[in-house]
């Protein structure tokens, strides 16, 4: 191809104004979903910190019991429904056409609908705090009998604007997968066959995958759940020859699976620093990129291991079990990549890099008590104790959050054009890693010696290490604090960007930062080399050098 | 090569042309969709076998034959709307639209014979389990016959703006597909509940 006209001329600074509006560009629709994350993120933070403050003494002092079972369950809720899955559309939404050379999302307008259902129901699961009856308060999961109880009689009730909520995100999430799907088989640059593709896209595609098999189960159960709970069938009713335990099924047919839809892209986050903070090629790119679609097909088949006490056959749960143990398979194939990648690196301990060490760190602490907990026995004494929260917040704050804060640091100058402050991101994650293995680590212990989870009281042998999680939580609480600042800053003020200021390879990195609006327009570079070529002086794309001198021009005339 | 952004690797490029991805798009939606009439399904089978008694008091099965017409109106409605297609790219506009009006009425034809069955049933909704999942699942697909009617109507009149001839090739190519997956579901559904009593 040619380059006649690159690089294009920058896009004129729009103004905030289009934040706030139906916006079909990615990269507006990438931002959007990513602060409306945080917005939730603080909310269901400060949740967070109510459950915490509960906690710090046995007795049940703060909250009212009945209000606590409204806390935790829209803590979970809104951390998993608007904060994760969005903040990680939005990171597909900026990444995932820079860095296959595409234009835009293939379908621009159904992006942006499937953007604007989050406030959406997100306001529908706030809304659901000042009903009569207060919000759900079965869990996270809405396991029946519980949330098919309607004592308060109204049509409109916190259970069932719960389920509508949920819903909604499941029409959003298929919206989403639609597209990123669609996008990333469809659109890719000349010359970028699929084993040339950076490893965060082949996450993306394994993760939507999922979303794409997974979610319409949830959606059938709950429409199911809704019809139980409001018109009086009786799918899930034992008292009308229903069974709650196929609720049970659905519900984690998906939502197994999307454990993976969480933990996949920020497998591809690592597998994106990693080489560029090392100086170093991924080791064993193929293995990675393939070991995603292993785990997307041994995760479909491993969700049983959520109802080994839940009174499932014998054969059953031995098969599941085996089934769980074999998905460290795939997954330590990534974690030994990761550790060859930085074997003999020269590592540069930059804010992003940090959060993918302190992240692979919990991670792999996160799989020792997975494997445990998908031993039979062991499952069977620890469920519904704190091992379990200990165990899943390992994953999801230990390793999902502080993979996304890294990507957040490292793409931030692409996208906003201006670098993050390296102190503030520093003590950031100096907060970050302590606050989380304050508050998540003494779960454990919590759960071995027997303290249930979901409750607002306890024993008072459990005082001490809950007297600890608690200051590692508000440790965590603080964290965000100089995140914020940053951010904030950073975006008003800070330091501009030049074109690759990682001096990481990828084509995202070939553009200006931030993009202009239609990324490469016409003049994609042809791809001509696998991605992650440090060290190796090859080229990723044609006319790389022209490129390269053409931005640097732009920038200096800038 | 000079223009094209949205090329298979390797593939020759278009000049200005950008391929439309509405048909990958739309096939992705479909495979996913068939998802829920899974979980459905096999929601279905689970609690059927697992009753104590299946049938509401006084139910004594389903009658087969109304629906078994039905089940063949639908069936045959595919054989219509590929015709339909085959003409369309003959580029024979009258028989298209032809074929494409009777695959409607046939649709149409099938959601009346549903009601009609619907209201001479002795068991609402709320019947137990059985009587549920029968109105979900017969519900949920005649939801989606209905909106492959508005969806063919759709295309229909799309036909008769003049030069969109073209663009809406994909529109009548995803209506037809989405016709055949409502049929395919329609048989599964039908030996499920009225063969399997
Ligand atoms: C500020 C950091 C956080 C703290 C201090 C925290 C604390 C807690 C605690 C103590 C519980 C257990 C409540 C109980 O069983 O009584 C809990 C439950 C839960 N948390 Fe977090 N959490 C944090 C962040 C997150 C994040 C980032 C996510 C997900 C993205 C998350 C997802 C969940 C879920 C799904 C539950 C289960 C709710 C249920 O039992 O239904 N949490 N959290």
């Amino acid at each position: 191809m040619t380059i006649a006209t690159f690089p294009p001329e920058p896009t004129p600074e729009q103004g905030w104004g289009r934040y706030f509006g139906f916006c079909t560009d990615a990269k507006v629709i990438g931002i959007q979903y990513i602060v409306t994350a945080f917005f939730f993120f603080l909310i269901g933070g400060l949740l967070a910190m109510v459950i915490r403050g509960e906690l710090i003494t046995p007795a049940s002092d703060l909250v009212d019991r009945a209000v606590y079972n409204g806390i935790y369950t829209m803590h979970g809720t809104i951390m998993l429904f608007l904060f994760i899955f969005p903040v990680l559309n939005g990171l597909n939404n900026l990444l995932i056409p820079t860095m296959i050379g595409a234009p835009d999302m293939a379908f621009p307008r159904l992006n942006a609908v499937a953007f604007w259902l989050v406030p959406i129901f997100g306001f529908l699961l706030m809304a659901s705090f000042f009903v009569p009856g207060g919000p759900a308060y079965s869990g996270w999961w809405s396991y029946p009998p519980v949330s098919i109880q309607n004592p308060v009689g109204h049509l409109i009730n916190g259970q069932g604007m719960w389920i509508t909520a949920v819903a909604l995100s499941g029409v959003s999430s298929i919206m989403g997968a639609i597209n990123f799907v669609t996008t990333i088989l469809r659109m890719r640059a000349p010359g970028m066959t699929l084993f040339r593709m950076p490893v965060f896209c082949w996450t993306a595609l394994a993760a939507q995958s999922l979303q794409l098999i997974g979610l319409p189960a949830l959606t059938g159960g709950a429409i199911m759940l809704l019809m139980d709970l409001t018109f009086g069938t009786s799918f899930y009713r034992p008292e009308g020859g229903g069974d709650p335990v196929l609720y049970q099924h659905f519900f984690w047919f998906y939502s197994h699976p999307a454990v993976y839809v969480i933990i996949l892209p920020v497998f591809g986050i690592f597998s994106e620093l990693f080489p560029v903070y090392s100086r170093k090629p991924l080791f064993g790119y193929v293995y990675v990129a393939l070991a995603s679609f292993i785990i997307v097909g041994l995760g479909l088949i491993v969700w049983v291991h959520h109802m080994f006490p839940s009174g499932v056959a014998q054969w059953m749960r031995n098969l599941f079990m085996v089934t769980t143990m074999l998905i460290a398979v795939p997954t330590g194939v990534k974690v030994f990549a990761w550790l060859g990648t930085l074997w003999g690196g020269k590592l540069r301990l930059t804010t992003p890099m940090l959060f993918c060490l302190g992240g692979l760190f919990n991670f792999v602490f996160a799989g020792i008590t997975g494997i445990m907990l998908a031993t039979v026995p062991v499952d069977i004494h620890v469920s519904n104790t704190y091992f379990v929260v200990g165990h899943f917040h390992y994953v999801i704050y230990g390793a999902a959050v502080m993979g996304i804060f890294a990507a957040i640091y490292h793409w931030f100058p692409k996208f906003i054009g201006r670098m993050p402050y390296e102190g503030l991101g520093k003590l950031h994650f100096l907060l970050t890693f302590i606050g989380a293995n304050l508050n998540f680590l003494p779960m454990h212990p919590l759960g071995l010696t027997g303290m249930p989870r979901r409750v607002s009281s306890y024993d008072p042998e459990f005082t001490f290490w809950n007297v600890v999680a608690s200051l590692g939580a508000f440790l965590l609480g603080v964290s965000i604090i100089p995140f914020l600042l940053n951010m904030l800053s950073a975006w008003i003020r800070g330091p501009k960007a030049t074109h690759n200021p990682w001096n990481a390879i990828g084509l995202e990195w070939l553009l200006p930062s931030p993009p202009p609006e239609d990324n490469f327009g016409e003049e994609v570079p042809t791809v001509i080399s696998r991605p992650y070529g440090y060290g190796s002086g090859q080229p990723l794309v044609e006319h790389q050098d022209e490129i390269e001198r053409r931005l640097a021009l732009q920038e200096a005339a800038a | 090569m000079t223009t094209t952004t949205l090329q298979q690797p390797g593939a020759p490029a278009e000049h200005e042309e950008h391929p439309k991805h509405n048909l990958t798009g739309f096939i992705i939606f479909l495979c996913s969709e068939s998802v829920i009439f899974l979980a459905f399904f096999s929601g279905y089978a689970l609690l059927k076998t697992s009753a104590l008694n299946w049938l509401p008091n006084g139910v004594e099965g389903l009658e087969w034959r109304m629906p078994l017409i039905n089940t063949i109106v639908l069936v045959s409605s595919s054989g219509t709307i590929a015709l339909a297609e085959h003409f369309k790219n003959r580029e024979n506009m009258a028989l298209f639209r032809g074929f494409w009006l009777m695959s409607m009425a046939m649709g149409a034809y099938f959601l009346y014979g549903q009601a009609v069955e619907w209201s001479g049933l002795q068991f609402g909704f709320t019947s137990g389990t059985f009587g549920g999942t029968f109105y979900l699942l017969t519900g949920f697909h005649g939801l989606h016959v209905a909106t492959g009617i508005l969806l063919m109507g759709l295309m229909l009149i799309k036909s008769f703006i003049p030069g969109n001839y073209k663009g809406g090739e994909q529109g009548v190519q995803a209506t037809s597909l989405f016709w055949h997956f409502v049929d395919v579901i329609w048989i599964i559904l039908f030996l499920l509940i009225y063969v399997w009593q």
